[in-house]
């Protein structure tokens, strides 16, 4: 068994995908139409065969109290993990990013949590060298 | 001024406020991590959450509401009323 594929819901799917690929820098994999949404994915272009971000739509009642708990607390939806977090959060901060964590070294890890715009805090994680 | 020594009385919380000395303006999840992977204290957010809830009620820290984020920050002013109360001298300084 192996993650193929994992989610966060976001609340435009367009501006989602605008954001992970042109902000965060992920490549676009599948979209396609299912009714009302799409089916839409983005992958790492450092590894496009591997674990695909599914970008659902979170229209279902119980998504927002969800994200919204999470967001007010800080807590991230997902994690992704960057060269040199440090680096990331200087880069995406250029770009206009908001963070509600700044890059954080914590036991074997750096770490700093940013906002994607579409309703989720998202983390990066720099394993230490 | 009770509520502050009471608050001040329990280890965790004293590294609560040393975290939020070293940075201001954390969110629960961030106090979290600090806690559990600097301080080996597996606590659960419950458990954090009553924590601060007393550092408020004493006015150690106070809390912001920023768009959708929830930030905790220190605010050390009722320690001052403790050294008005109990001046700090040195031996033989005068007083």
């Amino acid at each position: 068994m192996k993650i193929y594929v994992t989610s966060v819901f976001v609340d435009d799917q367009q501006k989602a995908l605008d954001f992970y690929t042109g902000v965060l820098g992920f490549a676009k994999k599948h979209d396609i139409p299912m009714g009302e949404a799409r089916w839409l994915t983005v992958v790492s272009p450092e590894d496009p065969e591997g674990t695909e971000l599914l970008l659902e739509p979170d229209g279902h009642p119980a998504v927002k109290p969800y994200k919204d708990g999470l967001v007010a607390d800080g807590i991230p939806a997902a994690s992704f993990q960057v060269a040199d977090a440090q680096a990331e959060y200087e880069r995406l901060r250029g770009l206009g990013v908001t963070f509600t964590q700044e890059p954080m070294t914590a036991g074997p890890v750096t770490m700093a949590v940013f906002d994607d715009t579409c309703g989720n805090l998202i983390q990066i994680v720099t394993p230490a060298q | 001024m009770g509520d502050v020594f009471k608050a001040l009385a329990d280890p965790t919380r004293r590294i609560i406020l040393d975290e939020l000395t070293e940075q201001d303006g954390q969110t629960l999840f961030e106090i979290c991590v600090r806690l559990t992977s600097r301080h080996q204290l597996s606590l659960t957010r419950q458990a954090v959450s009553q924590h601060l809830a007393v550092l408020e009620e004493a006015g150690l820290i106070t809390t912001r509401r920023q768009g959708r984020y929830k930030f905790h920050h220190l605010d050390t002013t009722p320690l001052a009323a403790i050294l008005e109360r109990w001046p700090v001298t040195r031996k033989g300084q005068a007083p």
